[in-house]
């Protein structure tokens, strides 16, 4: 007995030094890392499109060569979906999964830590693909972040690097997401039946799946990418017998549902704090369910609408095109569940709930210009303009990132212990938001006015436009330095926060994380709650 | 207002004139341009109904959230209903909200479904108009007349305020007759996209996409490329002029007769002195290779190899006529030999091994590249 207590005396307190991050197999320390890692990242894609919206302050070459312009402008895009977004909800993942099923921890927790330390790996290549043209390692990645080719063919070694880089964050995706399925499926307390699960662990077992089916999809593309570059074959040259097309497909199989694999965590980040700050159950808990299923399903077989412009057949194209358009039913649905899980409430309005009404407002904008985008014969229009590039950061940074921020700002007492500042909080937001309108507003205009996408100079008739986007992007940009501060504040001190800090946090869920003191235990629920 | 005055203006004034008069407004562009044929003003009007779908959609979302807002507040003492969602409404929600959204759907689907068929219609046109991009600019080829254009960026000192809006030789079209377009590319990807007159499909190598157009209105109407093609993708303008049907015919018996000039010039087996070719290369270079190859032959280093002091440009003349005529294959370099004749060939290859201290002394004639082809 007595080898035993001090077995157990042994795993109470977390190991010391650096070994207690390099090996851990702890998921609220591997939370931890994802998150300061997507925290880091977040300024590094950040200054990218700082600098790109310098450039395009003025018509003229500024700063950039347009080479370097576009490897901005595809590296940002890179660093934002699969250094940010996706690391922050994976670190979301982490920490809250287990806490909110009642788990001790993640399923398989080495896996955990192998699937975390390959992002720096993948991360320092990326970086390199940057820096190898200023050594002699050929012309820059010029392509966007959808490396089409032939132009993909084109570039220098950078393009090798990103490809590596592409197949290190899919096995680290595929590693984690299967982790957080088995989770999900296997630790859950007793009594948590599927359908009392908290909508956050819903959106990401949905999340894992559609991650586990389209990752080898992009992985076989850019691999046949690379063979085409190095050895000889001719998958996508037209010279060779292959197709630059079918690139677009293997790339859009993957990127269409990557969109859903990055707003999916945060919807359920919503179907959390709304019910809570509205003090009442979520409205239609089972259609919110079944809504992202269908969400998951429709999104896996609509990939072509990002590709009208290839001229597929007319049978091909109308397919794609309802395909699409139906899309907006799920979605619909949920925000509409949403916003009357608010009504009737008796709101409050502390930082997270803030960030969740202006998504609903925003997100659903991003919606409605989808189906006009869906529009086959409209988007012959729009496609490869600005206006592309203003619906789909409005249906990202509401959708994705805003969500990931409501949602640190909301477990941000749970993770630490302690209040953040409600008013610098406050005022995060309404700076942020502000912000991010004014630079994303004004390209539906310039977009329909006809400034394509990815270009480093512009016609004077689109001066107007771009000056307001580009004071509106330093707005946005310069706001993080306070969200930096905020989160550093928090850490460090601040008003105790107590096990349930949001009043309404138990409402119409299990929410087993509050059972728990803030900060939990370097161990939780070593015996598993019992949920009725 | 002058331009240099304009951009501080704007740069210090953004904010106040967001709120300043709709006159002041008016002079943004907001929208699509005025369309001018009938395929660009059905699309025109169907994105103004899908917007109009969107705005309605976005005004009601607004009023039921800020009346939410402002009435369900735990400030006002307002007690949340904690079985709201378990009544009817809660209940059949997810339902009826489905079934209305897709009757929207639906609507907006059909007379997308039947604009497309017209966008997609193939009567037969009046003329014919092959589209080629390349690294950056594009080939213009009159199908049924055999005449080509060649169309490329007008430097800025020339194009003023229409600079990347503007090209040396635009593409002339007739009003009022069908014209087809069949878009290709030789490289990379590119878009043809000009908004007034018709839709974009992409110029794909190896593929080869068709849209048309009946232009109603005489004027100048441009565009620029919209699908990323590397390095000059911001440098390729498109610029079409819309004339009436005569003057057009007019335009195109000087093309056939300026194209026959130039093929006896090229066959007339006159030997050309040094100094007329690299006059004559010169030209054509800037005009040709200088956009990869740079005007001062240094290019961009390893996809566009320098030519100044390269092994091919000052070696063995059969080596650099191959290279030129044929392309490289497995290279961005393309095979000139079929879009230019012998002498502007002789002329280009002339100047490349004479210019930026290459010094050779060859003076290749029309004669050595015909032999070469």
């Amino acid at each position: 007995m007595s080898s035993t207590a001090t077995h157990d005396d042994h795993h109470h307190a977390p190991p010391s030094g650096f070994g207690r991050w390099l090996f851990s197999t702890n998921h609220k320390d591997i939370g931890t890392m994802y998150l300061i890692f997507s925290l880091i990242m977040l300024f590094l894609g950040g200054s990218m499109a700082m600098l790109v919206r310098a450039e395009l302050y003025f018509p003229g070459l500024q700063f950039l060569e347009p080479d370097l312009f576009n490897n901005m402008v595809t590296t940002h895009a890179i660093i934002m979906v699969f250094g940010v977004v996706m690391p922050a909800a994976a670190g979301m993942a982490n920490w809250m999964i287990p806490l909110q099923i009642g788990a001790p921890d993640m399923a398989l927790p080495r896996l955990n830590n192998l699937s975390f330390w390959l992002l720096p790996a993948a991360a320092t290549l990326l970086i390199l693909s940057i820096i190898v043209p200023f050594f002699g390692g050929g012309a820059p990645v010029n392509t966007g972040w959808t490396l089409y080719p032939p132009l993909s063919v084109q570039a220098g070694m950078g393009m090798d690097l990103l490809i590596f880089t592409l197949h290190v964050l899919g096995i680290s995706s595929i590693l984690a997401a299967i982790n957080i399925v088995t989770t999900i499926l296997n630790m859950r307390a007793p009594g948590l039946t599927m359908m009392k699960l908290p909508l956050f662990v819903w959106a990401w077992l949905f999340t894992a799946i559609l991650l586990i089916m389209i990752m080898p999809a992009l992985a076989g593309g850019v691999t046949m990418l690379l063979f085409d570059r190095h050895f000889g074959t001719s998958f996508f040259d037209a010279a060779g017998g292959g197709d630059p097309v079918l690139f677009q497909h293997l790339f859009w199989f993957f990127g269409h549902p990557e969109v859903y694999v990055l707003l999916l965590p945060s919807i359920g980040v919503l179907g959390i704090i709304v019910p809570t700050f509205a003090r009442k159950p979520l409205f239609g808990y089972k259609s919110l369910v079944w809504g992202m299923g269908v969400l998951l399903l429709l999104g896996m077989v609509v990939w072509a609408h990002h590709q009208y412009t290839i001229g597929m057949s007319v049978a091909a194209t109308n397919y794609f095109m309802i395909g699409t358009i139906l899309i907006s039913i799920p979605v619909g649905l949920m925000l509409f569940n949403f916003m009357f899980t608010m009504w009737r409430g008796a709101m409050t309005f502390e930082t997270p709930m803030l960030f969740a009404i202006s998504i609903i407002l925003m997100f659903s904008f991003a919606g409605t210009t989808g189906v006009m985008l869906a529009v086959v014969p409209a988007d012959l229009q729009y496609h490869d303009t600005y206006f592309v590039v203003a619906h789909f950061h409005y249906a990202l940074i509401p959708g994705a990132l805003f969500g990931l921020y409501a949602g640190v700002f909301y477990w941000l007492p749970k993770w630490t212990g302690h209040m953040y500042n409600e008013t610098l909080g406050k005022i995060f937001f309404w700076w942020t938001t502000i912000g991010f309108n004014l630079t994303f507003f004004p390209q539906h205009f310039s977009g329909l006015a006809g400034m394509p996408r990815r270009i480093v100079d512009y016609s004077v008739q689109f001066v107007e436009f771009n000056q307001i986007s580009s004071i509106g992007a330093f707005i946005f940009g310069l706001s993080h330095l306070l969200f930096v501060y905020i989160i550093i504040q928090t850490v460090r001190g601040g008003p105790k926060a107590g096990d349930m800090p949001w009043e309404g946090a138990q409402i119409g869920t299990p929410g087993l994380e509050w059972t728990l003191p803030s900060p939990p235990p370097f161990h939780s629920f070593e015996t598993p709650p019992t949920v009725k | 207002m002058s331009n240099r005055l304009r951009k501080p203006c704007i740069a210090f004034a953004v904010p106040s004139m967001l709120l300043a008069s709709g006159a002041a407004f008016a002079e943004y562009k907001l929208n699509f341009p005025e369309p001018v044929s009938p395929v660009t003003r059905e699309v025109f009007d169907l994105h103004m109904m899908t917007a109009t779908v969107a705005l309605i959609i976005m005004v009601l979302v607004t009023i039921v959230i800020v009346y939410s807002i402002f009435k369900f507040r735990k400030s006002k003492d307002y007690q949340a209903d904690q079985e709201f969602h378990n009544g009817w409404f809660g209940t059949w929600s997810w339902l009826f909200v489905p079934a209305i959204v897709l009757g929207i759907d639906l609507t907006i689907a059909g007379s997308a479904s039947s604009t497309f068929d017209l966008i997609e219609d193939k009567t037969p046109a009046d003329l014919t108009v092959k589209v080629t991009g390349s690294q950056w600019k594009w080939t213009y080829e009159y199908m049924e007349d055999d005449v080509k254009i060649v169309s490329s960026l007008l430097p800025k000192e020339e194009a003023g305020d229409l600079y990347l809006r503007t090209v040396d030789n635009p593409l002339v079209l007739p009003v009022d007759r069908r014209v087809r377009f069949l878009h290709t590319a030789t490289d990379v990807l590119h878009a043809w996209w000009v908004p007034a007159i018709a839709v974009k499909k992409d110029s794909i190598p190896g593929y080869i996409n068709e849209t048309w157009t009946i232009i109603e209105k005489e004027g100048n109407y441009h565009g620029q490329c919209a699908e990323n093609c590397g390095t000059g993708h911001a440098f390729m303008p498109i610029q079409v002029n819309a004339i009436a049907g005569d003057e057009f015919d007019k335009w195109m018996t000087e093309q056939k007769g300026l194209k026959l000039a130039k093929a006896a010039e090229a066959a007339s087996g006159k030997v050309w002195q040094l100094a007329e070719l690299m006059t004559k290369g010169e030209e054509l270079y800037n005009k040709n290779c200088s956009a990869c190859h740079k005007p001062d032959g240094s290019g961009i280093p390893p996809v566009f190899p320098a030519l100044k002091g390269s092994a091919i440009a000052m070696g063995d003349i059969s080596k650099h006529l191959d290279v030129v005529i044929n392309g490289a294959s497995g290279t961005a370099m393309a095979a000139w030999g079929k879009q230019l004749d012998d002498l502007d060939l002789a002329a280009i290859i002339t100047y490349e091994r004479n210019a930026w201290d290459n010094n050779t002394g060859d003076a290749v004639q029309p004669s050595d590249v015909k032999a070469a082809r």
